[in-house]
């Protein structure tokens, strides 16, 4: 029984409405609360990234506006929107205007696909798996137009830069996406975190090097330091978006963290058991509680889960971003091309190993 | 077609892109323009472009009395001015044939090799901001903080200092001072080994520098380089030890010295200087202390009756090299001519030489590497 099935067939169907009609206003609920939630975990992680690193570097960050300076992103939001929007003399006018929109509206999409408890999820896709990294192709597409269309140089090598990026680590990205769908048997989010019900069956465990390649990978499709080649500030000025100002800046500003978010949710419910517990229980279970209260609580834990594990994935890539110089991108083709690739066909090897000795027994 | 720096349209192959690195640019240390024709990412070839500083250093002496002149030579190179302050000082008191008191000696190499480490310490944390890592300029602004407030208290200035004086210092050190350095040398090898912990064994850090901007021992000594640049490249040229200025006779500390001059290794170099500075420190201290009743810190010139005549060469191994201050002199209270020469000019024109061939984020690396600093280059 979940809280859908719950609230809306038992109560709602009294009233006659039609199922379909509440089959797709649920979905549509689902979606509002999830893009909230980005909405919230954007504004939440600017705030926390300046906050974190001035904690690694010995300063006390934003501190003035709010308590502990916790409105300085909606400060920066404001200040942002009443910036005057520019566009070069030497721009294409279209593609310069549309390029920050393909970066922002496809990772918006995604936020659906993830599911975030064994209810909310808004779309429940049978090739999630593929379907997240096929949408996630496209804001790289967007990076490259907003490179090529601001008629500058350095934006130009920023986008070609994001190209060689996506060229190098979308197939050592596959490659372990294959061996998730070998050890779980499906490409549904929602059937891979049902696989890993118990602590010991985290895909983690199997699938340890994946899990590292995955991790690293991902790094390099989020733009992150080490891998920030596209808007490397000391050679590139500041990359792809050198030319754009205002509220088109702030789309790949943003944009940037929200996929941070995503991809780390992705990484947890791929790796980490997604919205399962680690104690392979609920608080719900424990005190006998039924009907409406125990899904809404199950529910509630379930996605405390998957935040906690997202937010110790984000901690660390924040972390790298403290510690680490950039690398550099030839570097990265030679990293992800001899290195990883052969890898993660040996991870795949191992996991077809360890698949079939889970099936026999 | 392209434009070279003078204007003159030239003929550009298909596959070449000309960008114009600076002068407002993040990583050029100051105002530094180089047009880089590059090819995809590659370099073929820089052309440094320098000027963008110019405050005409050599032609204000000439309008200027001697001692109108030193406060602005602390500004040759505002991150090591006690070295120019005392290149311009040595060359006069070579013009009148002065000596200094020893405790005056002491306070100058004291205070000298302090700047040097907190000239490394700025360079270090800029050159790790260059390769795209944030963190260690904050951790090396705290230990050059602590110089900087020392410099404070000591001369009543952070950066411009105008502390010496023809024939010695303008103040005398204090007990409570020289303990407080003390205290700072004693702390500084641990942060040395802090920096050293997070950077020189780092896989990226070394992907970055090693093998990346080599300058080979012909191309340094054609192009006159000096400093830890020179001996990174297996030529022990250093003139605290080849001719020995001030106090340096009397003091125990090696000169570090490098096999390839690649990045990475004049990384290292800077890193060890800035060690054996610490000892010197430590050294100058010691005696400082141990003659802390010695109160002769100055000869007693009248800087207005300084009317030489002949040449001179004022000489010092400053932070990036030597540094030279030559001053033509003719009996009136100006000079006739005051020339520089500076070690960043000489490393700024290797550049191209360095840096062809490699790729557009390594130029951050080798440009970094080199310790260029814009006031020095262009005077």
């Amino acid at each position: 029984m979940s809280i859908f099935n719950l609230i809306f067939v038992e109560y709602l169907l009294k009233f006659n409405i039609l199922e379909w009609l509440i089959f797709v206003l649920w979905q549509i609920i689902c979606f509002v609360f999830i893009s909230l939630l980005m909405i919230f975990a954007v504004l939440f992680l600017v705030l926390f990234e300046r906050k974190y690193l001035a904690f690694f570097t010995r300063r006390k960050g934003p501190n003035r506006v709010g308590l502990y300076g916790c409105l300085q992103t909606v400060a920066d939001g404001i200040k942002i929107l009443f910036k005057e929007n520019i566009t070069p003399k030497n721009a294409d006018k279209f593609i310069y205007f549309v390029a920050p929109i393909i970066v922002f509206a496809p990772i918006l999409t995604v936020y659906s696909l993830i599911p975030f408890s064994s209810d909310i999820n808004s779309y429940k896709s049978d090739i999630g798996i593929l379907l997240f990294m096929a949408i996630l192709s496209l804001p790289i597409t967007g990076i490259l137009f907003a490179g090529y269309s601001s008629g500058n140089k350095y934006s130009l090598i920023g986008g070609m830069r994001s190209c060689i990026q996506a060229i190098s680590s979308e197939i050592p990205i596959f490659l372990t996406l294959a061996g998730i769908v070998i050890l779980t048997g499906s490409m549904n989010l929602n059937e891979i975190v049902k696989a890993q019900y118990s602590f010991l069956q985290w895909n983690i465990f199997p699938a340890i090097l994946g899990f590292i390649i995955f991790f690293i990978c991902s790094l390099i499709t989020l733009n992150r330091i080490p891998f920030d080649f596209p808007e490397a500030e000391s050679e590139l000025v500041a990359g792809y978006n050198s030319e754009y100002s205002g509220m088109k800046f702030a789309m790949f500003f943003l944009g940037e963290y929200a996929l941070t978010f995503i991809f780390s949710t992705y990484i947890a419910t791929l790796f980490l058991g997604g919205y399962n517990s680690p104690f392979g229980f609920y608080m719900a279970d424990l005190f006998d509680l039924r009907l409406i209260t125990g899904e809404l609580i199950r529910n509630i834990e379930q996605f405390f889960w998957l935040i906690l594990k997202t937010f110790l994935l984000i901690l660390i890539i924040m972390w790298i971003r403290a510690a680490y110089p950039r690398f550099k991108t030839d570097k990265t083709l030679e990293l992800c091309w001899y290195i990883f690739i052969p890898l993660a066909i040996f991870n795949l090897f191992v996991l077809c190993i360890v698949q079939y000795f889970r099936e026999s027994l | 077609m392209m434009k070279d720096s003078n204007g003159i349209m030239t003929k550009t192959s298909e596959h070449t892109m000309q960008i114009n690195v600076g002068p407002q640019h993040p990583s050029t240390h100051g105002v530094l323009r180089m047009l880089v024709t590059l090819s995809g990412e590659q370099i073929i070839q820089i052309e440094p472009i320098i000027g963008y500083l110019h405050r005409g250093m050599e032609k204000m002496a000439e309008t200027r009395t001697y001692l109108q002149y030193l406060p602005i030579v602390d500004r040759v190179d505002y991150l090591s001015g006690f070295f120019c302050s005392y290149a311009y000082i040595s060359a006069i008191e070579n013009l009148i044939n002065t000596d200094i008191p020893i405790k005056a000696k002491y306070i100058r190499t004291l205070t000298m090799e302090m700047n040097r480490i907190s000239s490394h310490l700025l360079w270090l944390g800029c050159y790790l901001l260059d390769l795209g890592a944030t963190s260690p300029l904050f951790y090396t602004f705290i230990e050059r903080e602590k110089i900087l407030n020392i410099f404070e208290d000591l001369t009543g200035s952070r950066m411009m200092y105008n502390y010496y004086t023809f024939g010695g210092v303008k103040r005398d050190i204090e007990k409570e001072l020289l303990i407080r350095i003390k205290n700072f040398s004693n702390e500084f090898l641990k942060a040395v080994r802090e920096y050293e912990d997070l950077i020189t064994n780092n896989p990226i850090f070394i992907t970055r520098t090693k093998d990346i901007g080599i300058l080979s021992k012909e191309d340094a000594t054609e192009y006159s380089i000096t400093g830890a640049n020179l001996r990174a490249c297996s030529i022990p040229k250093d003139l605290r030890k080849d001719s020995p200025y001030l106090i340096y006779n009397n003091l125990e500390f090696s000169v570090p010295i490098g096999t390839i001059s690649d990045s990475h290794s004049r990384y290292l170099m800077r890193i060890k200087e800035m060690k054996e500075s610490n000892k010197i420190i430590n050294q100058c201290t010691d005696w400082l202390l141990s003659n802390i009743e010695d109160n002769e810190i100055n000869t007693k010139i009248n800087p207005l009756t300084i009317k030489p005549n002949g040449t001179a060469l004022g000489e010092v191994e400053s932070t990036r090299g030597l540094l030279q201050c030559y001053i033509e002199a003719n009996g009136r209270e100006f000079p006739n001519r005051i020339k520089w020469r500076t070690p960043s000019f000489y490393a700024t024109q290797a550049i191209n030489t360095i840096a062809k061939g490699f790729m557009l984020p390594d130029l951050m690396s080798i440009f970094g590497s080199l310790d260029i600093i814009m006031p020095e280059v262009d005077r």
